[in-house]
């Protein structure tokens, strides 16, 4: 059966921690996603988001604080806000926006987490594996 | 001394780096003095085959531009690349596929049908579209392929240098000629123009860094004074490379981005991304509603024509996904 690839962003105050929970709970899901810690979602560049697809990712989660919670004050606004601006773009580039999704998960929600890691694989099984324009 | 020997070639081009070269108005007398030109296709009569004829290595400085759009384009880089010692990728669409480059969003078939059939004005009964091959009575007659991909030239050949801009201005075009005939050029595979962003020679006053709406540019009548990302006008300044003295800006239109990247700059488009993202909006962030939000962003209504105008080719994506 065909695994997508998931390179998850996770912020180190919220979603990082929720991550950990979600292991330490011993909630099952799916392997699919390759943790990446940062310090605030906010870190992740879209260039970031385009390398990982270049290098074989099929989808790429970002996972930050609630709104109002971010460590850094005002990180996750701007998160959000270069989110919407790459979906539209990754759009223009034939790449289906949901391979890109932001979630917001605090420490507590270890479950939460699950879900959505579980919920985006199951996505991507039913996208399928991602095509990059290469041409001649 | 020996003359030198240059050559200038154009692809897929517009024909407007051929005159930036002779917008270095007296100073051409100079090169004409110092060097011989042995291949110019808009100026002078020399055949492909007279290239061919020349010893490897003939050509000292070869200055190429145009993007790589066709087979003869590519065929040419391969042969120019062969005959010189010097091989010099001469504007914006040699450097990064430039404007050309963003037909990467469309392919050979999607252009071929609106161009030769669905046009309006197209008036095409047959449905005839260029072949590359076609059997005339007096024999096979060819034409080069039309490829899907729009590439730039160092990513079809090896390059030695990189002189961007749309045009690139006389003073780089100066500053290169003299480097050259002085012996004095920098190592291999650098762009002859400053590191730095365009901000620093820009002559407008930063007074927030913060943006609170986008406008395109016919919507507003900038003041003159004030950094025109602050005043809702999307300008690519901030991650451009500097060198063309702030020319658009001093016209009162904003950079587009014609320099190519700053060096620390892999993809321009996705830093602009971030960039314009995390500095519009900023008033009030805490109170916006995702609607909102995304109300905001959809004031930029073409993000990747606008901020990858002039490097599609060289960013990570390079073109869109074809649906063959």
């Amino acid at each position: 059966m065909y695994e997508p690839k998931i390179i998850g962003f996770l912020c180190n105050w919220c979603s990082y921690a929720a991550a950990d929970l979600a292991g330490t709970s011993r909630i099952q899901y799916p392997s699919n996603m390759r943790a990446i810690r940062v310090m605030c979602s906010s870190r992740i560049d879209p260039e970031h988001v385009l390398r990982a697809f270049v290098n074989g990712a099929d989808g790429v989660l970002i996972a930050g604080c609630h709104p109002g919670d971010c460590h850094y004050i005002s990180g996750n606004y701007k998160t959000e806000r270069k989110y919407v601006l790459m979906r539209k773009m990754l759009e223009q580039f034939g790449i289906d926006p949901r391979r890109l999704r932001l979630e917001w998960c605090s420490s507590a929600e270890g479950g939460k987490f699950a879900q959505v890691v579980t919920e985006m694989t199951e996505e991507l099984r039913t996208l399928g594996p991602i095509q990059l324009g290469a041409g001649d | 001394m020996d003359k030198l020997k240059f050559a200038f070639y154009w692809a897929a081009s517009c024909g407007g780096c051929e005159i930036a070269v002779l917008d270095i108005d007296e100073k051409i007398l100079d090169v004409v003095e110092k060097a011989d030109i042995v291949f110019w296709p808009v100026a002078l009569d020399i055949k492909y085959k007279d290239v061919e004829a020349f010893q490897d290595k003939y050509i000292d400085v070869c200055f190429f531009n145009g993007a790589i759009r066709t087979s003869e384009h590519e065929e040419m880089a391969h042969l120019l690349r062969a005959k010189s010692k010097t091989l010099v990728a001469f504007g914006a669409c040699a450097c990064f596929g430039g404007i050309p480059g963003l037909a990467n969003v469309s392919d050979r078939d999607e252009i071929f049908n609106l161009v030769y059939k669905e046009l309006p004005s197209v008036s095409n009964p047959d449905e005839t579209t260029p072949q590359e091959t076609y059997s005339a009575p007096e024999g096979e007659l060819t034409l080069p392929q039309f490829f899907d991909t729009v590439k730039a030239l160092h990513q079809v050949c090896d390059v030695d240098y990189f002189l961007p801009g749309c045009p690139p201005t006389p003073e780089l075009i100066e500053q290169a000629l003299t480097a050259i005939f002085e012996g004095t050029l920098p190592p291999k595979g650098s762009t002859l123009a400053p590191e730095k962003a365009l901000c620093e020679e820009c002559p407008l006053e930063i007074q927030e860094k913060k943006i609170p709406f986008i406008k395109r540019p016919y919507q507003v009548i900038p003041d003159g004074k004030r950094c025109l990302l602050e005043q809702g006008i999307v300008c690519m300044g901030i991650n451009t490379r500097a060198g063309c003295g702030a020319r658009c800006i001093k016209a009162n239109m904003p950079c587009r981005g014609c320099m190519g990247p700053t060096p620390e700059v892999t993809d321009q488009g996705a830093k602009l991304v971030s960039a314009i993202a995390s500095i519009l909006g900023v008033e009030g962030e805490e109170r916006m509603t995702e609607k909102e939000v995304e109300a905001l962003i959809d004031q930029i209504k073409d993000p990747l024509g606008t901020f990858y105008r002039y490097t599609l080719p060289i960013s990570l994506l390079r073109r869109k996904v074809m649906k063959k």
